[in-house]
């Protein structure tokens, strides 16, 4: 029953979005204020029906019902409840359904809090909205049906891919998803300020707060992607530049532009196609995105769906989306491209510059991830790895960084340098210190690191010269999220550059009693032993790790076989032992027993890594989400609303 | 005059961006992008010796030997119409078996050997790559001799 009713919700929610299409469109045609007021309201009900309905599905994995399809091939009784619950969203029509689930919330919320919009801007907004949720709906209910019901149920479900039973990648997809789905209510506030040419501040007020939201939330999903890859594939790396890391990479670059130039058009009224191109582009790339995910086009460590059916449904999608608001956009331009002047040293120049920086990276991200499709369309088979990244993105980025530096010193419309002339020289000092000190003691540093490094340091210094002679209590909200992230973009760049440069390595085949030395560090292999766990068994290894300053702590890397379920083969999972030291992370993996001959003591492999500053990369990841949540505390309407009433009642009270 | 004027450098500024951006991606993509290969490719001489490539293929039934270092495993990947040695120095990955899909990143030795830097495994027991899509389903239990 509860499949039949969440199945029947999701088609009332799409028959509401056809409503609020419909009605949405004759109102902006012919003015009809009775069809606009219906908008707001089917907006919200399309938000109830589809949130109801995802949670539904939860149930259905909750109460592991084999007789639906989805559950029979990606749940199993046995498993942990959490990972039950987080497997409504581990597959393809479920993950889809968390999508369009918080499509229609997010549509939901704009229809009950937006106040600052025209009206008729707010229902364009609205009816661009319910035009993106039907083509998901229609996707979904036509070929990725997460209710379908199986004739005869299964005693069990076929499990999850036990790597994906980690509780790190149960919660990375829908921030992720989150982050896309914010960026999807910036584009609908773009097509709907175009359709009523209400290009200006308070459209670029009404979408910041989504930007920085989904901003946020991409920052957050990217951060822990890259800690999950981390310690959980047990390869010690934290980014690879695998397609599906790029892809989400790719929309975070553009919604860091996006939000760059929509304070420029909301504060000074610039920039003002630019930001509505920023738009549509944000969107579009997290519809592709999706796109790659989902159609298992690239070869990825990720892609778990390769369904051409589903592709090409997406792909429709994509293009009647993007082209649509394309032309739209190429009708409009010319009524919104008229924005106010500004000097190009001036705090809106640097802006510029970091939206054509952001920009290029992301296009040369882009090109990197889609060339081996459009090759092997072409019949050569090529694949694109890190060296064409680091090569292209690493000197851009740096770039970037140093705008950061000069641009939050500068003032609006025009700046004579004054400021960037008292406060840079200290953060010069520091990025000099850092340079010699790693010439003449680093050894023999990369290129890319050292100059990571150099630069890191100085931004962590100029990051901080905006609050230099303020009254820090008195500093705005959004000022010091600003402060807090471009912080942060330092800490995670003196990360990413010390591990390069200075990651030590070892891989060993030990017997119980030996001692290897890795770095600084002495690790005692003690011993090993057998264990059971929930739907698996272990071996997991004892080691003592003794610190250059002689304290002794136990790691216990672990390597764990789930045995095959219903047809489907055993598989084994290595879980790393991290040891986390202010100076950075020890890493240990067991890999397989090696049997020895003639009586000798059975060895184990071995691999050990030290990585200096490692954690820094996600302490600074963690700090830009943080800058980005401060600034949407210190924009947030409700704050706003909240002091005014406040202030009313307290007139009220002396009244 | 003066909106006009900071248009065309906004204008000369993004052209010179996007002009610059295009010569760097087409310059490192020539210089980084590395062929994917499988075996009837390399056997047929698509590659030289020490060049960095990836190799796909499935891992053939019964071929993984574990050399007396421990560390040290040789396994042959194949298509179905080739196979080719392969040597890997270090920990497997989690989903890296007999029979099962793997891409290697690595190079070809001079003895015909391929020796991987990184072995790569799916997430999914069920995946093959794309680009061996036109491989035979059970090319790991019928791999041609070496």
């Amino acid at each position: 029953m509860i499949a039949e009713l969440g199945l029947a919700m999701l088609w009332i929610a799409a028959a509401l979005a056809c409503l609020s299409l419909i009605a949405g469109l004759l109102f902006l045609r012919n003015g009809k204020a009775e069809l606009g007021a219906l908008v707001r309201p089917l907006s919200v009900g399309m938000g109830l029906l589809t949130m109801g309905a995802f949670f539904l599905l939860i149930w259905l994995f909750v109460r592991s019902d084999m007789s639906v399809e989805l559950v029979a091939r990606n749940s199993n009784s046995l498993k942990p409840m959490i990972f039950k619950v987080a497997g409504t969203w581990g597959n393809h029509e479920g993950s889809m359904l968390l999508w369009l689930a918080i499509l229609c919330l997010s549509g939901a919320l704009v229809a009950l809090f937006e106040k600052r919009l025209r009206e008729d801007t707010l229902i364009a907004t609205l009816t661009a909205q319910a035009a993106l949720s039907l083509g998901f709906f229609a996707f979904l209910l036509f070929s990725s049906n997460p209710f379908n019901r199986l004739p005869i149920a299964p005693p069990d479900g076929q499990g999850l891919n036990p790597l994906l039973q980690d509780i790190g990648l149960a919660f990375h997809p829908p921030t992720l998803y989150l982050g896309y789905v914010g960026l999807s209510v910036a584009f609908s506030f773009a097509v709907g300020a175009l359709i009523t040419r209400e290009v200006g501040p308070a459209f670029a007020r009404a979408m910041r707060p989504w930007v920085l939201g989904s901003w946020i939330f991409l920052t957050i999903g990217i951060t822990a992607g890259s800690y999950w890859a981390y310690y959980e594939l047990g390869w010690g790396g934290w980014w690879f530049w695998d397609p599906v890391e790029n892809v989400s990479l790719v929309p975070w670059l553009a919604g860091a532009a996006l939000l760059h130039s929509v304070s420029v058009t909301a504060t000074r009224n610039a920039l003002r196609a630019w930001t509505v191109m920023l738009a549509v582009i944000g969107f579009s790339m997290s519809m592709v995105g999706t796109f790659i995910v989902r159609s298992g086009l690239l070869t990825s460590v990720h892609s778990f769906a390769v369904d051409p059916e589903r592709g090409a449904f997406l792909l429709v999608l994509m293009a009647l989306y993007i082209g649509g608001a394309l032309t739209l956009f190429a009708v409009r331009a010319g009524a919104v491209a008229e924005g106010k002047k500004f000097a190009l040293m001036s705090r809106e120049g640097s802006l510029v510059v970091n939206n054509l920086l952001l920009t290029t990276i992301l296009a040369l991200v882009l090109l990197g991830t889609l060339y081996p499709i459009v090759a092997e369309a072409m019949g050569e088979k090529i694949s694109v790895g890190p060296p064409y990244y680091n090569k292209v993105a690493g000197p851009l980025a740096l770039i970037l960084c140093l705008v950061m530096v000069a641009g939050p010193l500068l003032n609006w419309r025009r700046d004579d340098g004054s400021r960037l002339w008292t406060r840079l020289p200290p953060a010069l000092l520091a990025g000099a210190v850092v340079l010699f000190g790693l010439v003449l003691f680093g050894g023999s540093v990369g290129i890319l690191p050292l100059l990571g490094m150099t630069v890191a340091a100085i931004v962590a210094v100029a990051s901080l010269a905006p609050l230099w002679g303020r009254n820090l209590r008195r500093t705005p909200l959004p000022t010091w999220g600003m402060v807090v992230a471009h912080f942060g973009v330092a800490v995670c760049l003196a990360g990413m550059g010390a591990e390069t440069a200075f990651i030590k390595e070892k891989l060993v085949a030990a017997a119980v009693g030996d001692v290897v030395k890795i770095g600084r560090y002495e690790v005692e292999f003690r011993d090993i032993k057998p264990e059971a766990g929930p739907n698996y068994t272990s071996l997991k290894a004892v080691l003592i790790a003794k610190t250059p300053s002689g304290q002794r702590i136990l790691m216990k890397p672990e390597s764990r076989m789930f045995p095959g379920l219903l047809g489907t083969p055993p598989t084994e999972t290595n879980e790393a032992a991290l040891l986390t030291r202010p100076g950075g992370q020890l890493y240990a993996v067991l890999g397989v027993p090696v049997p020895s001959a003639d009586g000798q003591p059975d060895r184990y492999q071995l691999r050990l890594w030290w990585k200096p500053l490692v954690w820094w990369i996600w302490l600074g990841g963690g700090l830009i989400a943080l800058g980005g949540l401060l600034s949407l505390i210190g924009r947030a309407q409700f704050l706003a609303i909240w002091r005014t009433r406040r202030a009313r009642k307290a007139e009220e009270r002396f009244a | 005059m003066k909106a006009k004027h900071q248009r065309l450098i906004l204008a000369v500024l993004a052209v010179i961006g996007v002009a610059g951006a295009g010569v760097l991606g087409a310059s490192a993509l020539r210089d980084e992008a590395a062929y994917f290969r499988t075996p009837v490719e390399v056997k047929a001489g698509a590659v030289k010796v020490d060049e960095a490539m990836r190799l796909g293929g499935m891992v053939a039934s019964g071929s993984i030997e574990r050399l007396a270092d421990g560390l040290t495993i040789r396994f042959v990947a194949t298509d179905g119409k080739a196979s080719l040695p392969v040597e890997y120095t270090g920990i497997v990955p989690d989903l890296f078996a007999e029979e099962s899909g793997m891409v290697a990143d690595g190079r070809m030795r001079a003895d015909g050997t391929f020796v991987a830097d990184r072995i790569l495994a799916k997430h999914d027991e069920r995946y093959m790559p794309p680009q061996m899509g036109d491989m035979p389903e059970n090319a790991a239990k019928m791999a041609p001799a070496l």
